[in-house]
């Protein structure tokens, strides 16, 4: 998976942002990614591409249940969010709906990667290549239950008794 | 074991559990809303597509439905949202659906205890992130998105790993005119709104036993605010005659082991608790309200699942009796049960005395959705539980989160105040 950063160098992103709650009455996933991020940069919507990947801080996600927080970035094109922690709603959505990959990092990864660098992860080896500056990261491996969800396609794919 | 590895082990088949075990619990009551009802429908509708059969629900009966959003409907899209709802529960022979304008009806977290939904012992999960707040029945509550509520509907059960448990101890009383809402924003001040990530936060102690069963609904509601899984306080007798009274019948106590482990103990003197609130922009940004910045508030809003409950306007009404408000003060009870309490036992006339509206039971603009929203640059103290930007409305907007006194008090002066400093 390639694709360019948009760095948001802050903790605590939450889904008040993402998503602000006078759209969760909108169902429709294409025109919730129009409003993605609108509480915090109103530029997203047009800036980002698909492919693209979200850096940021601590506990992102936090805040509601919202399913429209990991929908609106996924049909924005966001394809995983790389954070240092992550809130539990938030990460369970984005993993069990499959609608992109919720990676935690480390903080060299989160004081290298800048705004734009275009990144590769690697998730055999639970690593983040950074092409533009030409260093690589270690990425926190995913545990047991979310790597079989991940790898199912979502939880309704997902076979416990097959295990 | 803790209660939650007591509920989560009965609830998975096991004989015990331990925390990062990951376990399928079966599932004793399931809630939707207006916002998850429709995103469950269309998740619904993604997986007919892919070939998965959506005919029936595991157990109808176990489901209920509120409507607590946008309604009264805001406008065209959340009145479809409302018909979508009753043709949803209609398909799939749900019975519980608190409808508005038809009886009973309100914040779902506020129907789960009003309406004894939820007993303890019960793996709960809704289609929200405050269903922690039911956590002070003795039940395992836990909030989910739609693909995993979706799941629950179908199948009955949903993947959890055990979470460990921070137990906070809380001793003595609280004094007068420090409230529930107090306390749990200091423990959020002290710990982060990531302190009880992935966590249980269990609360217990003497403090607690005093504690009415609303005030403890507050506790668990904002322990979502901490960022928990869950939030819980073992029943006793308090619980089982506020249920009983509500119509509930066998309710038994659940509690945790002697030898229960704690990941972390945390102990609070309750006595020693002030008036407190949250500023601008998150419920960890908190402050003595003695010590608060001198603003001029241009709303106060007395409303929510956090703070709407009988007891929050009751204490909102012993400050507002015989005064007049200097701002703008909308007062929204939970449910329809609370509204007619609040009718009947002259709540309301102390409010409309005092210059109040009176709202119906929506979450309205609590999450920024509708009725009371924030223009740009306006500033509202709030019995809420989040103050994210843009939380209540435009995002150059302010909420200071507080009690239901402060509220009310701040209200009075147009100033953020402590109820013991109203002349």
């Amino acid at each position: 998976m390639k694709g360019n950063v948009v760095k948001y160098a802050q903790d605590n992103i939450d889904t008040d942002v993402i998503i602000p709650g006078q759209y969760l009455k909108v169902h429709d996933y294409a025109e919730l990614a129009t409003h993605a991020m609108e509480g915090l940069d109103p530029d997203f919507h047009s800036k980002v591409k698909e492919g693209d990947f979200i850096l940021s801080g601590k506990n992102f996600g936090c805040g509601s249940s919202r399913e429209h927080a990991p929908i609106a970035l996924s049909h924005s094109g966001i394809k995983a969010v790389l954070a240092l922690s992550f809130a539990r709603i938030f990460y369970r959505n984005a993993v069990d709906g499959a609608f992109l990959l919720p990676i935690e990092i480390e903080q060299d990864a989160y004081d290298g990667i800048s705004e734009g660098d275009e990144i590769e992860i690697k998730l055999s080896v639970n690593e983040i290549k950074n092409i533009t500056k030409n260093q690589t990261y270690k990425m926190k491996p995913f545990s047991e239950i979310i790597g079989k969800i991940i790898s199912a396609g979502g939880l309704f794919k997902y076979k416990p008794d097959q295990d | 074991m803790n209660i939650v590895e007591k509920i989560l082990a009965r609830a998975s088949g096991k004989s015990s559990v331990s925390p990062d075990d990951v376990i399928f619990a079966n599932v004793d009551k399931v809630m939707i809303h207006d916002v998850s009802g429709p995103g469950v429908i269309k998740v619904f509708d993604k997986l007919k597509k892919q070939g998965i059969s959506v005919d029936k629900l595991w157990d109808p009966t176990k489901v209920w439905v509120a409507e607590d959003h946008f309604v009264p409907s805001a406008e065209k899209v959340s009145a479809e949202n409302i018909v979508k709802l009753s043709n949803f529960t209609k398909q799939y022979g749900i019975e519980k659906h608190f409808k508005y304008g038809m009886g009973q009806y309100g914040i779902c977290h506020t129907l789960s205890h009003e309406e004894a939904m939820v007993m303890p012992g019960d793996v709960y999960v809704g289609g929200d992130s405050h269903t922690n707040t039911t956590g002070a029945l003795g039940a395992f509550a836990c909030g989910l998105g739609h693909t995993d509520v979706a799941y629950v509907l179908l199948n009955g059960k949903i993947w959890f790993k055990i979470p460990e448990t921070m137990y906070f101890k809380i001793n003595g009383k609280l004094p007068d005119h420090v409230m529930a809402k107090d306390l749990i924003l200091k423990i959020i001040g002290d710990i982060g709104t990531d302190g009880g990530a992935y966590r249980t936060m269990q609360f217990g102690g003497s403090g607690i036993d005093e504690m009415s069963v609303e005030s403890r609904l507050t506790m668990c509601n904002m322990t979502t605010e901490a960022g928990a899984k869950n939030g819980i306080v073992e029943s006793d007798q308090k619980v089982v005659d506020y249920l009983t009274s509500r119509g509930a019948t066998n309710v038994n106590l659940v509690k945790g082991d002697d030898d229960a482990e704690y990941s972390q103990i945390f102990e609070y003197e309750a006595s020693e608790m002030e008036p407190i609130i949250a500023k601008p922009f998150s419920p960890e940004n908190i402050c003595i309200v003695r010590e608060a910045p001198n603003v001029e508030l241009d709303k106060s809003y007395i409303g929510s699942c956090t703070g709407a409950k009988y007891e929050d306007l009751e204490a909102v009404a012993r400050i507002l009796k015989g005064r007049t408000v200097k701002i703008r003060t909308e007062i929204l009870p939970a449910a329809i049960s609370i509204y007619k309490r609040a009718m009947e036992n002259g709540l309301l006339k102390i409010f409309l005395d005092a210059g109040v509206t009176v709202g119906p039971p929506t979450c309205g603009a609590c999450c920024g959705a509708h009725m009371g929203v924030l223009a740009k640059d306006e500033i509202c103290i709030s019995t809420t539980n989040r103050n994210f930007p843009g939380r209540m409305g435009h995002v150059e907007s302010q909420t200071y989160l507080a009690s239901p006194q402060v509220a009310a008090a701040s209200a009075v002066t147009g100033k953020i105040t402590d109820p013991r400093d109203l002349i």
